[in-house]
């Protein structure tokens, strides 16, 4: 297992290395610089901002300096929009919020999602059923971007419940994760159900059930180990999609996070920030999935770490 | 993986026609009779047809044209001469919401028909050479499923300007990954067949082999995978249209309403509700006709 994660953690160099390689040329290439905005500036202000930021070096002599730098330090550079900050502090000072909105939605969509599979699972064909797969299929229907503002009219506006945006109180971190969390909610709960439904029938369920253990017993002990395996398959890219997914609803909800600055360091030209929270995001994706994976094979005897 | 279970009844032994047993049945259309008995994917269907029938004609038939500002008549609520209301330009929001339709649904179809083909050429290269071009490619593919592409969809949208072509390969080149896969494994288990020797002990080549003898006989997957894909593909294009990065004003596509609606909604409501319902509409409708056609078809790995 370890030779596992380890020959893993060593692939992840080179892919990283080509995230990085491949967005600072694209970045480069692209037409418009980080100081075109900027209202009159004269050639020799330019000229300065362009020597303090290395941009008049030659590329392949900026890119070197940036991969020793990141490669050394950690140093993701400074910011070219906020003179004054780095791109290390921009991440610290944003990233919290993102991760949270990422892990209460993750929670929601996992707490939400099982209970709902496992339940039609076990009522199979029941009314239950048809319910909660009609309601899981609303939910991966209905984009996030028209979830969050009907959910804003319906709790924030007229009910009054829980505020529209902004990120202070808990009552401002409920609707965001909750739009967030349903649509996979929804894609979990399809999962779950259509695994546990797989498992439930099977030779060593029937032993469970023969030796006279509980009802509860043998759907938590014994099928949900085998029945979450889709669900573990699918959280890999359900990571990944919560994480960008995040873009859209800290724009709906004023989110101070990362993603929403990301979006903007994009329009502003911002090199070093586009950079930095690509490599940002990668690592967390990549990482991530290499746990999604470790997980998958302890849940299940029959995938050798290999 | 949750298709055999959760379809209602088993495909195999389901629907043998009970008419003499001389007439034969070809594979397709014994796949038809079982898709029309599934309700929900004739539903499906039938709207996406009505709603696409719409789109394409609607505009012609509306008094108004979707870039037609009426600025005495701005955020008029729904009513007898503007049946959806107007926005804030005073625009007709039926002319825009039909409009858009052609807008989304062609992103929908062309920019799955880009993933389509890379994925197909891929996936049946991997599958038919084998060996270590096969362990090459597919490695290649699950790397690039753990990459942040929405991120890269949005730096390409960003920098090289909001054009619908490169909308369509940006899209196009991000979800062909799932497609590459399924080919792949469908190809490799036909390949050892009888027929495929037979083909290749004639001295055809690899290209005629595998596109002619091997492609249509792993069409079933493919039909039931692009109609799984069509889904994702317009949400990316409503998503980035959402953050301002996709189609442009005064052009107008479901993402784009949506959009303008969600900042207004309070006010008012209707010009967030309409877009939002009937792209949800489709959507939905594409899902269970996925669904029908893969029950339909008995397709079993095609949504793993």
């Amino acid at each position: 297992m370890f030779r596992f994660i380890a020959r893993r953690l060593l692939e992840t160099i080179p892919v990283l290395f080509i995230i990085v390689t491949a967005t600072f040329f694209m970045v480069r290439f692209v037409p418009g610089g980080p100081f075109d905005s900027e209202k009159a500036t004269t050639p020799e202000i330019r000229a300065n901002l362009e020597a303090y930021y290395g941009l008049n070096l030659p590329l392949h002599q900026q890119y070197l300096n940036y991969l020793k730098a990141v490669v050394l330090h950690g140093d993701l550079g400074r910011s070219t929009k906020y003179a004054s900050r780095t791109v290390n502090e921009i991440i610290a000072d944003k990233l919290p919020a993102s991760l949270q909105l990422g892990s209460l939605a993750l929670l929601i969509a996992l707490v939400l999602g099982l209970t709902a599979g496992v339940v039609a699972a076990v009522n199979r064909n029941t009314k239950l059923d048809y319910f909660t797969s009609t309601f899981a299929m609303v939910g991966i229907c209905v984009p996030t971007f028209v979830l969050g503002p009907v959910l804003v009219l319906l709790f924030a506006i007229h009910l009054g419940w829980f505020s529209a945006s902004g990120w202070y109180e808990w009552q401002d971190r409920i609707l965001p994760s909750l739009t967030l969390g349903i649509v996979y909610a929804a894609s979990i709960a399809r999962l779950t159900r259509g695994g546990m439904l797989e498992v439930l029938h099977q030779d060593y369920i029937r032993t469970a059930r023969a030796k006279g253990a509980s009802e509860a017993r043998i759907i938590f002990r014994h099928a949900l180990r085998g029945g979450l395996l889709p669900v573990v398959s699918f959280l890999g890219p359900a990571i990944a999609g919560i994480l960008t997914g995040s873009f859209v609803i800290e724009t709906i909800f004023q989110i101070p996070g990362l993603g929403r600055e990301f979006v903007n360091s994009a329009f502003n030209r911002d090199y070093t920030l586009v950079l930095g929270t690509v490599i940002l995001y990668a690592v967390l994706i990549i990482s991530l999935n290499l746990v999604v994976d470790v997980v998958q094979v302890w849940l299940n005897p029959k995938l050798k770490f290999e | 993986m949750s298709a055999s279970a959760t379809s209602p009844i088993h495909p195999a032994a389901a629907t043998r026609p009970s008419a003499p047993p001389e007439t034969g049945v070809s594979p397709w259309r014994d796949a038809w009779h079982r898709l029309r008995r599934n309700h929900l994917a004739v539903f499906g269907g039938t709207v996406l047809l009505t709603l696409s029938v719409l789109c394409v004609i609607g505009p012609w038939f509306s008094p108004y044209g979707y870039e037609q500002t009426d600025l005495y008549n701005t955020f008029s609520p729904p009513s007898f001469s503007h049946w959806l209301g107007t926005d804030q330009l005073g625009r007709d929001l039926l002319t825009r919401l039909l409009f858009g339709g052609r807008i989304s649904l062609m992103v929908g179809l062309v920019a799955t028909l880009v993933a389509l083909t890379i994925g197909v050429v891929y996936g049946a290269i991997s599958g038919y050479v084998g060996g270590k071009t096969d362990r090459v490619l597919m490695r290649i593919v699950d790397i690039l499923y753990a990459l942040p592409f929405t991120i890269f969809v949005i730096l390409l949208m960003v920098f090289f300007g909001r054009n619908l072509l490169l909308l369509f390969v940006a899209i196009g080149a991000v979800e062909w990954l799932t497609m590459a896969r399924i080919v792949r494994g469908q190809i490799m288990s036909i390949k050892r067949m009888d027929y495929i020797e037979a083909a290749r002990s004639l001295g055809l080549g690899t290209p005629r082999i595998i596109f002619r003898h091997m492609i249509p006989n792993i069409l079933g997957p493919i039909i039931v995978y692009t109609t799984l894909t069509i889904p994702g593909v317009m949400l990316l294009e409503a998503f980035l249209s959402f953050l301002g990065l996709g189609v442009q004003p005064p052009m107008s596509s479901w993402g784009v309403l949506i959009k303008d609606g969600a900042e207004r909604m309070e006010e008012y409501p209707w010009m967030l509700i309409f877009p939002g319902t009937i792209f949800s509409l489709t959507l939905f409708s594409l899902n269970f006709l996925g669904d029908g056609l893969r029950d339909a078809l008995d397709v079993r790995a095609a949504k793993d």
